[in-house]
């Protein structure tokens, strides 16, 4: 593959908290292609969150260093920051303010305004169908609701790369369904996608490429369907991971 | 720009949805400063009628216990006890009164007292009128009697002030100084044979009248209007710090924080908006705390502010100190981790800043030691500057160390807040 390709591109990152005994990502080194849907699958406690904090910029490696579109976080930060979008796995959204207003809130961060800010916002939240629900205050909307706005609130800017963090935990199966869809077209508009997920068999289906990790590590590297011929018996994604790992998938 | 405008309209818009955080917070302070000033202002008119019980034991029984009496009641400040439960008290029961806390002072007037001082006097006399050639030589020689030195004892409860203790003892000390010369002047008079016309001015020669200074005809001493206005209006701008640094440590637990430091824009632009709208709070508050001074006092009966032409400058002040109290919010928000943290902090810490920094007890009236003290607080600073505006008419020049001072502390608190949370990103 040539390098023009790899949007993003790591290299030994590790990360070892402030008084942990172990690393919680140990060094690992792997790319990421323009147009991918990339899956970071592993059980709670993997290290999904830690990895894709630091590609955030939230979090300061221990050690190794990675490229998102030819720039890092130690250069110029916000140029970086303006091109990548980012879906926390805990909502971040203001509970007194109202759908509109938190979403012209950060839109605005990215230097958003006016009209066609106006016009993002109302277009998101039509399809993701909480139209009715936009003056509402946030705090009287329910968990999938909740996450619905929380991801538009990454994808205002048409972010090159998005980050989500478990963007369907919680969630009842009618918001999971609006929300992968929904990320599917924005894949199919040309944003490359990196979503963790502990639940496998939706990403067999949404993800391009998948990574499985469990303690800090990454065991195998690929697209679902080359994993699993590769995989003497098994039939999905939790056969591959219990061959791998040794153990079941919690799915919690 | 834009951004910063953003985030000032999404920090009012948050207020607008805590109406009932808004209410406390213009509320909290005039109530406070209404009602203190009406306390102490009471407390100014009956502080006359309020005597100090202390126990006197008159083992002397003379004129001089007699002119200690007269004078004590005169003065007004002193209930004088001398029985105790239809007893007469005895210097051992005064003593023990005294020591276990039931009163503040026993005074023992000794025995003789009167008798002695008296005679001693009559001796000193004769002798300096003798040397003078003057004696009475009609007068029988009695021996001279050796007459030893009177204590009158002053017995303390421990626990009173130091002040209150030096007070006293220079006010009995003064006492009987009076009584000493009246009664040389009076032996004089006897001696020289001028009973019944008294020849001497007996009233005291030289008087004490307390002159504060004063510049340009004010006073230098703020009235209690001219404290309480500025010193609560500080105290109500600190108390920001317990809404802010709510408004803050939510920002962590929601997740708000952490997005926003995913966004491209810099931690300068956010606490900027904070700044600004709770700079804007803090002016709000100041402007219906002068309201109250110079138009609700009067209702009341208490003296009206006067702002005369300052109004410029102590709006320079009011911005200089609201911008202290803004810094201070936004480091307890930034180092506090829960609301559990900051709001008790918060307002312990700023009820101890405003202690020590003279919102209650005004500066110039504390002990030297916490006069010292109270520099360290930024409401001390802007107290000062308050201070100058009101009494001296100062301009920009002369409070320009004072609100230095202020900036100087935001700009510390706001770098000690950005540091510390670079810092947190590598754990
Ligand atoms: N702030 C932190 N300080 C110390 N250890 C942490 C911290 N956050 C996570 N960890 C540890 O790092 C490991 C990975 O956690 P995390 O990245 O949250 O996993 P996941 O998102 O896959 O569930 C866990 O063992 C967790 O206990
Ligand atoms: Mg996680």
């Amino acid at each position: 593959m040539p390098d023009l390709n790899k949007i993003i591109d790591i290299h030994e990152l590790a990360k070892k908290y402030k008084g942990a005994d172990h690393y919680s990502v140990n060094p690992i080194t792997f790319s990421v292609l323009e147009g991918e849907v990339f899956g970071l699958l592993g059980p709670n406690g993997a290290g999904k969150t830690t990895l894709i904090s630091m590609l955030c910029g939230l979090l300061d490696p221990t050690s190794g260093s990675f490229e998102i579109d030819g720039k890092t976080y130690g250069g110029n930060a916000s140029e970086l920051k303006k091109i990548i979008g980012v879906v926390p796995q805990e909502y971040a959204l203001y509970p007194t303010l109202s759908a509109t207003e938190n979403l012209n809130y950060f839109g605005s961060m990215y230097g958003l305004k006016g009209k066609d800010l106006k016009k993002k916002i109302a277009d998101s939240i039509e399809i993701l169908g909480l139209t009715k629900f936009a003056s509402k205050r946030i705090d009287t909307y329910s968990g999938g609701m909740k996450r619905r706005i929380n991801l538009i609130a990454g994808i205002l800017h048409n972010p090159k790369v998005l980050f989500l963090d478990e963007p369907t935990v919680g969630v009842d199966v009618h918001s999971k369904n609006v929300i992968i869809e929904y990320l599917k077209e924005i894949n199919q508009q040309g944003t490359t996608i990196v979503y963790t997920s502990h639940h496998m068999a939706e990403a067999e289906d949404f993800c391009s490429h998948i990574a499985i990790v469990d303690r800090g590590r990454i065991f195998a590297e690929g697209k679902p369907n080359d994993l699993i011929d590769a995989t003497p018996e098994a039939r999905n994604l939790e056969d591959v991971f219990l061959s791998l790992t040794g153990k079941a998938l919690r799915d919690a | 720009m834009h951004k910063l405008w953003q985030s000032i309209r999404k920090e009012l818009l948050l207020l607008r949805r805590d109406i009932g955080g808004v209410i406390i917070l213009f509320a909290m302070p005039l109530v406070l400063i209404i009602a203190v000033t009406l306390i102490q202002n009471a407390a100014y008119q009956r502080s006359g009628d309020v005597r100090i019980p202390i126990l006197i034991v008159d083992n002397d029984k003379g004129n001089v216990s007699k002119s200690v009496f007269d004078n004590m009641n005169q003065s007004h400040a002193f209930e004088l006890i001398t029985k105790k439960e239809g007893v007469d008290l005895t210097e051992d029961s005064a003593k023990d009164a005294v020591f276990s806390g039931q009163y503040q002072l026993a005074i023992i007037l000794p025995q003789n007292l009167s008798a002695d001082l008296q005679a001693k006097i009559d001796q000193n006399v004769d002798k300096m009128l003798t040397s003078f050639g003057m004696g009475d030589s009609t007068k029988i020689k009695t021996p001279e009697r050796e007459i030893g030195q009177k204590t009158v004892k002053l017995y303390f409860d421990p626990a009173v002030q130091m002040s209150f203790k030096t007070a006293v003892m220079n006010n009995i000390d003064k006492m009987i100084s009076q009584i000493e010369s009246k009664s040389i002047y009076d032996a004089f008079n006897e001696q020289l044979g001028a009973a019944g016309q008294p020849s001497f001015e007996q009233k005291s020669f030289i008087a004490f009248k307390e002159i504060n200074p004063t510049v340009n005809n004010k006073e230098v001493k703020p009235n209690a209007v001219q404290h309480n206005v500025p010193a609560w209006t500080l105290f109500a701008m600190f108390f920001i710090v317990i809404p802010l640094s709510i408004n803050m440590v939510k920002e962590k637990s929601q997740g708000t924080f952490i997005r926003l430091r995913t966004n491209p824009v810099s931690s300068a632009v956010v606490i900027g908006g904070k700044t600004v709208t709770y700079l804007i709070i803090c002016i709000i508050q100041f402007y219906m705390m002068l309201a109250v001074g110079i138009w609700v006092f009067p209702l009341l009966d208490l003296p009206a502010l006067n702002v005369d032409a300052n109004f410029f400058m102590l709006t320079l002040v009011a911005v200089f100190s609201g911008l202290a109290a803004t810094g201070y919010g936004i480091l307890v928000g930034t180092i506090a981790k829960t609301q559990e943290q900051s709001a008790p902090f918060g307002a312990t810490s700023v009820i101890i800043l405003a202690a020590i920094g003279g919102v209650w007890v005004p500066v110039f009236a504390m002990p030297k030691f916490m006069q010292i003290v109270a520099m360290c607080s930024p409401m001390n600073w802007g107290l000062d500057a308050f201070y100058d505006v009101f009494l001296r008419n100062a301009g920009i020049r002369e409070v320009l160390p004072e609100i230095s001072l202020l900036f100087l502390f935001f700009a510390a608190t706001i770098t000690i807040a950005l540091l510390y949370d670079k810092k947190k990103r590598s754990v």
